[in-house]
């Protein structure tokens, strides 16, 4: 009875991990610039991990492997936001200008999205 | 010297838990690994007070509890805003950093790139140039909830130079 309970808490914590890496794949289609894309995929390293990682966990029970899951979490969660800067620094160094955009731009939302499915 | 043993002793546990198969051999790869990566924290000259792993030890844990709960709401509104795109309105702002070690300052810009819906661009001793998605992301950070939790982080943490400069800023 208790295995089915984790199983369905961990089944659970696994599709909402699945479905917020969907959400940020999303987002970096849909997101207008380079820098706003930068938080779309920031969600895919953080609580898409967390939450698939929780999951993973919640299978393998108490043992070495709960240790190792929890280390990689960690290390990607000291990792990710180093690489997010360091490609945010990047592209401001080499031009890339930042887009600022009224709340109510439809234009600019358009043109990009067939922008980017031309470049995919 | 008290660094370096420190150093030593959470590499080895690291080993250890990681490796899980516990024969002569591995002990001593393991052993020759740890020597080598002390050598080469000594030649990098990044073994010190700010490199310590045990550092802020027992509130850090209390810190990330709070970051994964922020984590988690950020998420929750960048994953609206990829629902509907419309209401994003992307901005850069620039908010004090009031920490006074690198060390901590790094972990406020690492926190802050760690919410989705901010990401640092740049950070100087005094200031950081934070990218926001949109005004509720930046509001979150102008709020300075998360610089205080990181200024609470770095007080009492066992190093007298940070609690020097923390009374002598408040004086």
């Amino acid at each position: 009875m208790s295995n089915l309970v984790i199983d369905l808490i961990s089944g659970g914590l696994l599709l909402g991990g699945g479905v917020i890496g969907v959400l940020g794949g999303l987002g970096l289609l849909r997101f207008p610039d380079f820098y706003s894309r930068l938080h779309a995929a920031g969600m895919t390293d953080t609580l898409c991990a967390l939450m698939i990682i929780t999951g993973l966990i919640l299978q393998t029970g108490l043992s070495l492997l709960t240790l190792k899951l929890a280390l990689i979490l960690l290390f990607l969660l000291f990792t990710s936001p180093t690489a997010s800067h360091a490609l945010a620094k990047a592209a401001l160094s080499d031009g890339v200008e930042p887009l600022e955009q009224s709340p109510k731009n439809p234009d600019a939302d358009s043109a990009d999205q067939g922008a980017s499915s031309s470049n995919t | 010297m008290r660094y370096v043993i420190s150093l030593i002793f959470v590499l080895a546990a690291l080993w250890l838990a990681v490796s899980g198969v516990y024969k002569p051999l591995l002990f001593g790869l393991g052993a020759g690994s740890i020597a080598l990566v002390v050598w080469l924290s000594l030649r990098m000259d990044v073994v010190g007070i700010e490199h310590n792993p045990g550092l802020y030890f027992p509130k850090l844990f209390a810190y990330w509890g709070w970051l994964v709960g922020q984590i988690i709401s950020a998420n929750i509104h960048v994953a609206k805003r990829v629902l509907s795109p419309k209401g994003i309105r992307p901005h850069i702002i620039e908010v004090p950093v009031p920490q006074h070690t690198a060390v901590s300052r790094v972990t406020y810009a690492n926190s802050c790139t760690l919410t989705p819906g901010t990401v640092t661009l740049d950070i100087t001793p005094e200031r950081m140039r934070v990218h926001a998605l949109d005004d509720v992301s930046a509001q979150g950070l102008m709020s300075q909830e998360m610089a205080q939790k990181i200024l609470w982080l770095e007080s009492q943490s066992g190093n007298p130079r940070v609690t020097q400069n923390q009374t002598e800023s408040a004086s």
